[in-house]
């Protein structure tokens, strides 16, 4: 009944010459974080968008998150322009269509690690019984060891938050992971598992991979790196041999 | 959207989380109706108690008194009372004419000097008939009560109320067949009636009876009486009955003009009804103050509330990155503050009917916990819920994703 139906076959997401301004404390100040963006992803890419901080990627993240709406540009996800919608269709796209993998991991400290992972199931109407079957798989599917499905978050490593993290980004099946500096709060070596899984998930399953960061070592993970200064896009580049995550 | 046993398990979790807060929000709800249902309960108690000890003077009672009242409400007219009006043949005339009259009960009372050997008192001698009894709600502990036979024979015989007899021969002491001077005449106990307690109007219990016919020729001299009291057959009959008597006795009187009455008549339902009147505004009042108390504990499960939403912003940002829909994240707060307040009520309830139970053990007030108090009660509670949760889950429902998200 939720389910996000996709009106067009061509799976892809297309940012036209998006602009944010946010209005600052004091009168008649306005911050514009995001200037003309113009930028086309199509499905099964990954993708890096890069910038330093300040540089405006955060709020593009929000925006292809349809976490925020652009003060003026069109944003069209799969030929609908998302800027247009309901708070109620926005949050079924947040739902269905894009998984999100954040930098402070954001877990539910009391509820147990298979529980944060059915969250996305409870608000997509998934039916009790078969929830747990669907979190397990995404558990596995991110790398995470089934003896710990019942700790809650705060028994955990930091590499097995963001693994729970990404598993309850895909357990809805999405065709769009959008992390934000998923790398940032660990260690180099979990971090390596991360972008690994990542990388995996991109090629074996052909999701489509968006990642914000400011690091060019993790940026060169990606097939493409879009980079971003002062909320507009300086380059957007093919990265031809991505560099491979080794655990 | 999510199930409603998602919701509560979410509730369940996030107040469990919260121990102590949770308990302390509950308290000012729990007091709150606790304090409704057991004041409403003490108020209704105490219109019981009124209006029972105002039935206890006897069912469907019309009063007939002598002297006039003018006007609307008693002006105090002179003389009132020791008026001479009423006669043995106003009674005839009312038992003849006044149709749905069960009985008549015909009165002369006043106060005297009663001796027993050793004691004496100074209580009302009521002059009564045989109706009596019947009319004024009395019965015979022991002995007899006054007979037609004592009636016909100016018999000198007389009926103690408990309290009488306990100040003439002692408490509980066996009276029958002793001799008391009234008015240093002496007559015979032959009956001593059942207590009834103090009405706040007449004590019958300290009340000694005796003939009629005896009161008005050894104690007054006169054929005059105090009070013409008469029983309606039925409750519905009562104003009926009440205005056949007007017309009856202004005719006998020879009165054209009913403002100028020379009697006044009293119906029992009048005396009643003004009389919960009170007692309603009194429990209204009670039942207000502990609504105030009630409301309060609204206030505080709204400072709750906020302070939760407060405290999760984050999780409602996530929540809402993770696909809750405004109306999820509503319903989730929402469904906190009803099962906190419900919660509430359920102990106020168990509390309010503990409270009236020990009053009415004590002996303070008979308190009666009424069902409609107890669904007002949890009426209310589920509403408070809603009312003081509803700003609180708007304002998560409403919050920014991102703004959330960020929020530390």
């Amino acid at each position: 009944m939720y389910r996000w139906v996709n009106p067009d076959s061509s799976s892809m997401l297309e940012l036209r010459d998006i602009s944010k301004t946010y209005a600052s404390g004091q009168v008649g100040l306005e911050t514009c974080a995001l200037r003309g963006v113009d930028l086309t992803i199509h499905d099964g890419e990954f993708v890096a968008i890069m910038g330093p901080s300040g540089s405006g990627k955060s709020t593009l993240m929000h925006i292809l998150g349809a976490l925020d709406r652009p003060t003026s540009g069109a944003y069209l996800l799969d030929g609908r322009d998302v800027s247009q919608l309901s708070a109620d269709e926005l949050a079924v796209i947040r739902n269905q269509k894009i998984g999100f993998v954040f930098q402070s991991f954001n877990l539910l400290p009391r509820a147990t690690v298979l529980r944060n992972v059915m969250i996305p199931l409870v608000y997509a109407g998934v039916i009790p019984e078969k929830r747990e079957a669907l979190a397990r798989i995404a558990l596995t599917n991110a790398g995470f060891d089934e003896s710990h499905f019942t700790h809650r978050s705060n028994q955990l490593s930091g590499g097995q938050i963001q693994r729970v993290a990404i598993a309850r980004a895909l357990v809805n099946d999405p065709t769009i992971i959008l992390a934000d500096e998923p790398t940032g709060n660990l260690d180099t070596r979990t971090g390596a598992i991360v972008l690994n899984t990542f990388q995996w998930l991109n090629e074996h399953e052909g999701r489509t991979i968006i990642l914000i960061t400011h690091e060019h070592d993790i940026a060169e993970h990606a097939r493409r790196v879009v980079t971003l200064r002062d909320g507009a896009i300086v380059s957007d580049v093919v990265n031809r041999q991505p560099r491979k995550a080794t655990v | 959207m999510t199930l409603p046993s998602d919701i509560l398990l979410e509730t369940g979790e996030a107040l469990s989380a919260n121990k102590a807060r949770s308990s302390l929000t509950i308290l000012g709800i729990v007091i709150g109706i606790a304090s409704v249902i057991s004041m409403v309960a003490i108020g209704q108690g105490a219109q019981n108690a009124v209006t029972s000890s105002i039935q206890s003077l006897g069912a469907n009672l019309i009063q007939v008194m002598p002297g006039a009242t003018r006007g609307v409400g008693f002006t105090v007219n002179q003389g009132r009372g020791s008026a001479k009006t009423l006669t043995n043949d106003d009674v005839d005339a009312i038992l003849q004419n006044v149709p749905y009259v069960a009985a008549i009960s015909a009165e002369l009372s006043g106060r005297y000097q009663v001796t027993a050997p050793g004691t004496n008192t100074n209580t009302q001698i009521i002059g009564a008939t045989v109706a009596y009894p019947t009319v004024r709600n009395v019965s015979v502990a022991e002995g007899v009560f006054i007979s037609d036979n004592h009636l016909y024979s100016f018999a000198k015989v007389a009926v103690l109320g408990p309290t009488a007899r306990d100040d003439l021969f002692g408490e509980g002491a066996d009276a029958i067949g002793k001799t008391i001077r009234i008015n240093r005449i002496q007559f015979t106990v032959i009956g001593v009636t059942t207590e009834k307690g103090g009405s706040g109007f007449t004590n019958q219990d300290d009340s000694i009876f005796i003939p009629l016919t005896t009161t008005q020729r050894y104690l007054v001299g006169d054929t005059y009486l105090t009070s013409i009291n008469v029983q309606a057959q039925n409750a519905d009959v009562m104003s009926t009955v009440q205005e056949g008597i007007t017309a009856v006795l202004l005719d006998t009187h020879g009165i054209v003009d009913a403002a100028l009455a020379d009697f006044s008549t009293l119906n029992q339902e009048d005396i009643v009804s003004a009389a919960s009147g009170v007692t309603e505004t009194f429990t209204l009042l009670l039942g207000a103050v502990a609504g105030i108390s009630l409301l309060v504990g609204g206030i505080g499960i709204m400072n709750m509330m906020l302070t939760t939403v407060t405290e999760r912003t984050r999780e409602v940002g996530l929540r809402k990155a993770l696909g809750a829909r405004p109306g999820d994240i509503s319903a989730q707060f929402l469904t906190e503050a009803v099962i906190l307040t419900f919660a509430g009520g359920v102990l106020g309830v168990l509390i309010g009917f503990l409270v009236s139970f020990i009053v009415s053990v004590a002996g303070v007030i008979d308190a009666e916990v009424t069902l409609s108090s107890v669904f007002l009660a949890f009426g209310v509670s589920a509403a408070i819920g809603v009312v003081f949760g509803y700003y609180p889950a708007r304002r998560a429902a409403r919050m920014d994703p991102i703004v959330a998200l960020r929020y530390e």
